[in-house]
C-alpha cells in the first residue's frame, strides 16, 4: 500500500493513471467524433430503403414499408445505462467508505444495466437484418450499424472492467487505498455513457 | 547495438539482477534502452527507405527507363513514403522522447515504463508486418495517402493495400500508446521547481506533438476501419456505386495527415531549440514565444488539412478559408526562425558538429516553409499539386527540416546515449555530403515540377527535357546516401574507443548534463531541484566555472520497475490481431478469436504481475 503514498508525489498532485485515463479520454473523443461525422454524411445517401424515419417501397415486392427505427426499446436500454452512471459513483463511494455491501450491491446493478443495454442492441441489430437492413444494403445501414456497433464495443469492454472489478471486490482486494482501481474504470464507464447522450438523439431522435 | 549495453562499470548492485544480455534487452522497461531500441530500429527502417529511394532515383535517370516496371515503382514510392514518415522519422522522434524527456524534466523513468516497452513491441512488429509485404510480392501500391477509390476491391484486389491498412493501425496502437505516456509523464513526473514554463523546449515542442498524436491518430484510425469494412465487409463508404463518397477518405485522411506533418517537424523544431542556446553561449531568446507560437502552429494544424484538395474542386469559400488559415501558419513558423536567429544573434557561436547541421536545418526549412506559402493560394496550388514541385516542397521540411533536426540531435546527444563522443571531422564531413547531396536532389526538382513533370509516374519521355536535370537529382541522391555511410562509419569508428565522455561535453544547459554519460539506470540519485529555464548553467554561475565530473553511485535503496514480458506478449496480440483480419474470410475469425484471447492473457497478466502492486506506477521522487 505504501505505492500509493508514492504515486502521489507527482507535479500536479493528480495520480498518474487517472491522468492517463482522463488522456485516453480525450483522445476517445475524436475517435468518435469521426464516426458521429461519417453517420451524419452518410446517413442521407442511402439508395435504397430501409431508412430510418421515412417510410420505404421494398423495390422487390414494391410494398411500402414502415420507417425502421424503433424508439421505446432503445430508450429503456439508454435510462438503463444512464442510471448506471449513478450506480457506478455509489459503488465507487462504497469503495472509498470500505462499505463492502454497497460496493458489490451497486457495482452488480451497474453491470446489469450495462449487459442489459448490450443485450437490447443484440436484439436490435439482430431485428434490423431480419427486416433487411445490413450493412452491404444501404449507406444508413452501413454508418449505423459502425456507430453504435462501435459504441457497443466500448460498453462491452467497460463491463468485462467492471465485472473484473467485481471479482476483485468478492475476493476482498478492492480496499479503500485502492478504490482508484475502480475509479479509473467508472471513468471510462461515465465516458461511454457520455457518448451514448450524443449518438441516441443524432441517431434516434432528430429526423 | 549491443555494445550499448551497460559496461561493468556502470552495472548496478546487485540488487538490481542481470543486466545484460537478449533477455534484458527484451524485458527492459527502462526508458534509455527503450530509446536505444526505437533508434537502432528506426534507423535501420530509415536506410530501408533510402534504399528504396535510391532505386526511383536510378529508374527516373534516364528517359523511357525501365530498369523498374510501372508496378515495382508503385510499391517502391509507396513504401518509401510510408517507411520515412512512420518507420523513420517518427520513432527516431520517439527515441528521443524515450532517452531524453525523462532526463530533461529530471524524472527517474516514464510515468509508465511497461506501457512504454509495449508502444515499442508494437511499432517494431507493425514495421515488421508491414515490410513483410515484399516477401509477398504484394507491397502497398496505392501512394502513402492511399486514395479512395484506388484502394477499392474493385482497383486493387490484392492484399497490397491490405499489409497497408492493417500495418497502419498496428502502428497507430504504438503511437497512442506512446502519446498517452509521455503526456502523463510531461505533466505529472517533472522535478521539484521544474513548471511548465521552466521546461526545456525539446519537453514543450514534445508536449504538443504528443497532444497533436492523441487527436489525430484516432481520425486514421476510423478511416482505416471503414476502408477495411469496405474492403473485407461489402460496405460502400467511398464506392460511389452504393452511394458513397471517394472524398470523404480525403478529407478523413488529411485532418489526420495535415496534423501528422507538425508531428514529424515539431520534435525537430525542439532539438534545435536546445541546440542553438548551447552553442551560441546564450539563453534561448524569445521562450514564451517559442511556446506559444508551437501550440498556435498545432492549433492551426487541424484548420489546413483541405489545402491538400484544392484541386478537387471544393468551390470558393472552401477554397479561401483553407488558403487563408495555411497562410496564416506562416506567422507562428516566422516567429520561430526570427527567435532562432535571435539565439545565435550575438552569440559566442562554437560550430561543433551539432551546431552545422542546427544551422543547416535553418537554412533548408526556410526554403520548404517559402516553397509552401507558393502554393497556398489555390491557383498556383492547381499547377503545382501532384508536380516534382510538391514533391521538393516537402522533401525540404522533412529532410531538410525533420532529418537535419534529428542528426543534429543525433550528435548531441550522441556521447550523453552512450558514453562516446563521435568524430569531429567525420561528423562534418557528415554534414557538407548531406548539405551538398540534399540540395543537388531535390533543388532541381522545383524546376521540373513547374515546367510540368508529375509525381508518382514511372518514366518520362525524352522529348520533355526533363532528362539532365533528373541525372543531377539522381547524383545527388547517392552523395546524400554516401553522407549517411560516412554517419556509420563515424559511429563504427568510435564505438572502438574507451565509453569517456564527460558528463558534460558541450558546456550544457539542461539537467541530462549533471549526470554521468551513459546515465546510470536511476538516472538521477534524487531528484533535482530546479530553479530555472537553464538550471546548469545557473548551477555553473553559482561554482564560478565548471562542476566537478559527478561520481557514480551504487543505486542502492533505489526501487526500479521489474523487467517483463508482458508488454511484448500483449505487442504480439495486438499484431496478431490485425494480421488475423487481413485472413478473412477463410482462417480470420478462429484467428482473431486466438488473437482477442492472446490480448486478454497478456493484458491480464501485466495487470496482476507479481512484483508489481496492482496498477502500480513508480514514483519519481528520490528515497
Amino acid at each position: 500500500m505504501s505505492d500509493h503514498a508514492h504515486a502521489l508525489e507527482t507535479s500536479t498532485g493528480l495520480d498518474s493513471r487517472k491522468l492517463a485515463i482522463w488522456t485516453f479520454i480525450g483522445s476517445e473523443c475524436m475517435f468518435f467524433a469521426t464516426l458521429i461525422s461519417n453517420y451524419l454524411v452518410n446517413k442521407g445517401r442511402s439508395l435504397v430503403g430501409p431508412f430510418a424515419h421515412e417510410p420505404w417501397t421494398d423495390p422487390a415486392t414494391g410494398k411500402v414499408l414502415e420507417p425502421i427505427i424503433e424508439i421505446p426499446l432503445v430508450t429503456v436500454g439508454t435510462a438503463l445505462l444512464l442510471f448506471s452512471s449513478l450506480f457506478v459513483v455509489l459503488a465507487l463511494y462504497g469503495a472509498q467508505k470500505g462499505n463492502r455491501k454497497m460496493l458489490l450491491g451497486w457495482l452488480a446493478a451497474t453491470l446489469l444495466c450495462g449487459m442489459f443495454f448490450v443485450g437490447m442492441q443484440v436484439y436490435e441489430f439482430t431485428h434490423f437484418v431480419h427486416k433487411g437492413l445490413t450493412l452491404q444494403r444501404n449507406m444508413f445501414g452501413a454508418s449505423f450499424f459502425i456507430l453504435t456497433g462501435f459504441h457497443g464495443t466500448h460498453v462491452t469492454i467497460g463491463v468485462i472492467w467492471l465485472a473484473t472489478m467485481f471479482y476483485l471486490a468478492l475476493r476482498r482486494k478492492l480496499p479503500p487505498e485502492r478504490s482508484l482501481n475502480l475509479e479509473m474504470a467508472a471513468l471510462y464507464w461515465h465516458f461511454v455513457d457520455v457518448v451514448w447522450i450524443v449518438i441516441f438523439p443524432v441517431v434516434y431522435l432528430i429526423r | 547495438m549491443a555494445t550499448t549495453a551497460l559496461d561493468q562499470r556502470h552495472a548496478p548492485a546487485a540488487a538490481h539482477g542481470e543486466k545484460t544480455g537478449l533477455w534484458s534487452w527484451i524485458t527492459t522497461v527502462d526508458h534509455k534502452r527503450i530509446g536505444i531500441l526505437y533508434g537502432s530500429t528506426a534507423f535501420f527502417f530509415f536506410l530501408l527507405g533510402g534504399l528504396e529511394a535510391l532505386l526511383i532515383r536510378v529508374q527516373l535517370a534516364r528517359a523511357d527507363n525501365n530498369f523498374i516496371d510501372p508496378d515495382t515503382y508503385n510499391q517502391l514510392f509507396t513504401m518509401h513514403g510510408t517507411t520515412m514518415i512512420f518507420l523513420g522519422i517518427m520513432p527516431l522522434s520517439s527515441m528521443f522522447f524515450n532517452f531524453m524527456i525523462p532526463l530533461l524534466i529530471g524524472a527517474r523513468d516514464v510515468a509508465f515504463p511497461r506501457l512504454n516497452a509495449f508502444s515499442y513491441w508494437v511499432f517494431l512488429l507493425g514495421g515488421l508486418f508491414l515490410n513483410a509485404s515484399f516477401l509477398f510480392g504484394a507491397a502497398p501500391d496505392t501512394g502513402w495517402y492511399g486514395y479512395a477509390n484506388l484502394t477499392s476491391r474493385q482497383f486493387s484486389p490484392g492484399p497490397n493495400v491490405d499489409f497497408w491498412n492493417m500495418g497502419l493501425q498496428i502502428l497507430g496502437v504504438a503511437s497512442l500508446a506512446a502519446a498517452v505516456n509521455f503526456f502523463v509523464t510531461i505533466v505529472n513526473m517533472r522535478a521539484p521547481g521544474m513548471t511548465m514554463m521552466r521546461m526545456p523546449m525539446f519537453v514543450w515542442m514534445s508536449f504538443i506533438t504528443q497532444v497533436l498524436l492523441l487527436l489525430a491518430f484516432p481520425v486514421i484510425a476510423v478511416a482505416l476501419i471503414l476502408l477495411m469494412f469496405d474492403r473485407f465487409f461489402g460496405t460502400h463508404y467511398f464506392v460511389p456505386a452504393g452511394g458513397g463518397d471517394p472524398l470523404l477518405w480525403q478529407h478523413f485522411f488529411w485532418i489526420f495527415g495535415h496534423p501528422e506533418v507538425y508531428i514529424l517537424i515539431l520534435p525537430a523544431f525542439g532539438i534545435i531549440s536546445e541546440v542553438l542556446p548551447v552553442f551560441s553561449r546564450k539563453p534561448l531568446f524569445g521562450y514564451a514565444a517559442m511556446v506559444f507560437s508551437g501550440v498556435f502552429i498545432a492549433f492551426l494544424g487541424f484548420g489546413v488539412w483541405s489545402h491538400h484538395m484544392f484541386t478537387t474542386g471544393m468551390g470558393p469559400i472552401a477554397d479561401t478559408f483553407f488558403s487563408l488559415s495555411t497562410m496564416l501558419i506562416a506567422i507562428p513558423t516566422g516567429v520561430k526562425i526570427f527567435n532562432w536567429m535571435g539565439t545565435m544573434w550575438y552569440g559566442s557561436l562554437q560550430f561543433r558538429t551539432p551546431m552545422y547541421f542546427a544551422v543547416g536545418f535553418i537554412a533548408m526549412f526556410i526554403i520548404g516553409g517559402l516553397s509552401g506559402v507558393m502554393h497556398a493560394p489555390p491557383p498556383a496550388d492547381l499547377q503545382q499539386n501532384d508536380t516534382y514541385f510538391i514533391v521538393a516542397h516537402f522533401h525540404y521540411v522533412m529532410f531538410g527540416g525533420s532529418i537535419f533536426g534529428l542528426v543534429a540531435g543525433g550528435y548531441y546527444w550522441w556521447p550523453k546515449m552512450f558514453g562516446r563522443m563521435l568524430d569531429e571531422r567525420l561528423g562534418k564531413l557528415h554534414f557538407w555530403l548531406m548539405l551538398i547531396g540534399f540540395n543537388l536532389t531535390f533543388f532541381p526538382m522545383h524546376f521540373v515540377g513547374l515546367n510540368g513533370m508529375p509525381r508518382r509516374t514511372y518514366t518520362y519521355p525524352k522529348e520533355l527535357g526533363f532528362e539532365m536535370l533528373n541525372q543531377i537529382e539522381t547524383v545527388g541522391s547517392f552523395i546524400l546516401g554516401l553522407s549517411f555511410l560516412v554517419f556509420l562509419i563515424n559511429i563504427i569508428k568510435t564505438s572502438r574507443l574507451p565509453r569517456n565522455a564527460p558528463a558534460d561535453p558541450w558546456n550544457g544547459a539542461t539537467l541530462e548534463w549533471t549526470i554521468p554519460s551513459p546515465p546510470q539506470e536511476w538516472n538521477f540519485d534524487k531528484a533535482p531541484s530546479v530553479q530555472g529555464r537553464d538550471p546548469l548553467w545557473e548551477l555553473k554561475r553559482l561554482n564560478g566555472g565548471p562542476l566537478p565530473e559527478p561520481p557514480l553511485t551504487s543505486g542502492a535503496g533505489i526501487h526500479l520497475p521489474n523487467p517483463s514480458y508482458w508488454p511484448l506478449i500483449s505487442a504480439i496480440g495486438v499484431t496478431s490481431l490485425f494480421v488475423a483480419i487481413m485472413m478473412l474470410p477463410k482462417w480470420g475469425p478462429a484467428g482473431i478469436v486466438v488473437a482477442v484471447a492472446l490480448l486478454f492473457f497478456g493484458i491480464y497478466n501485466w495487470l496482476f504481475e507479481k512484483g508489481y502492486s496492482e496498477f502500480r506506477t513508480p514514483s519519481h521522487g528520490g528515497h
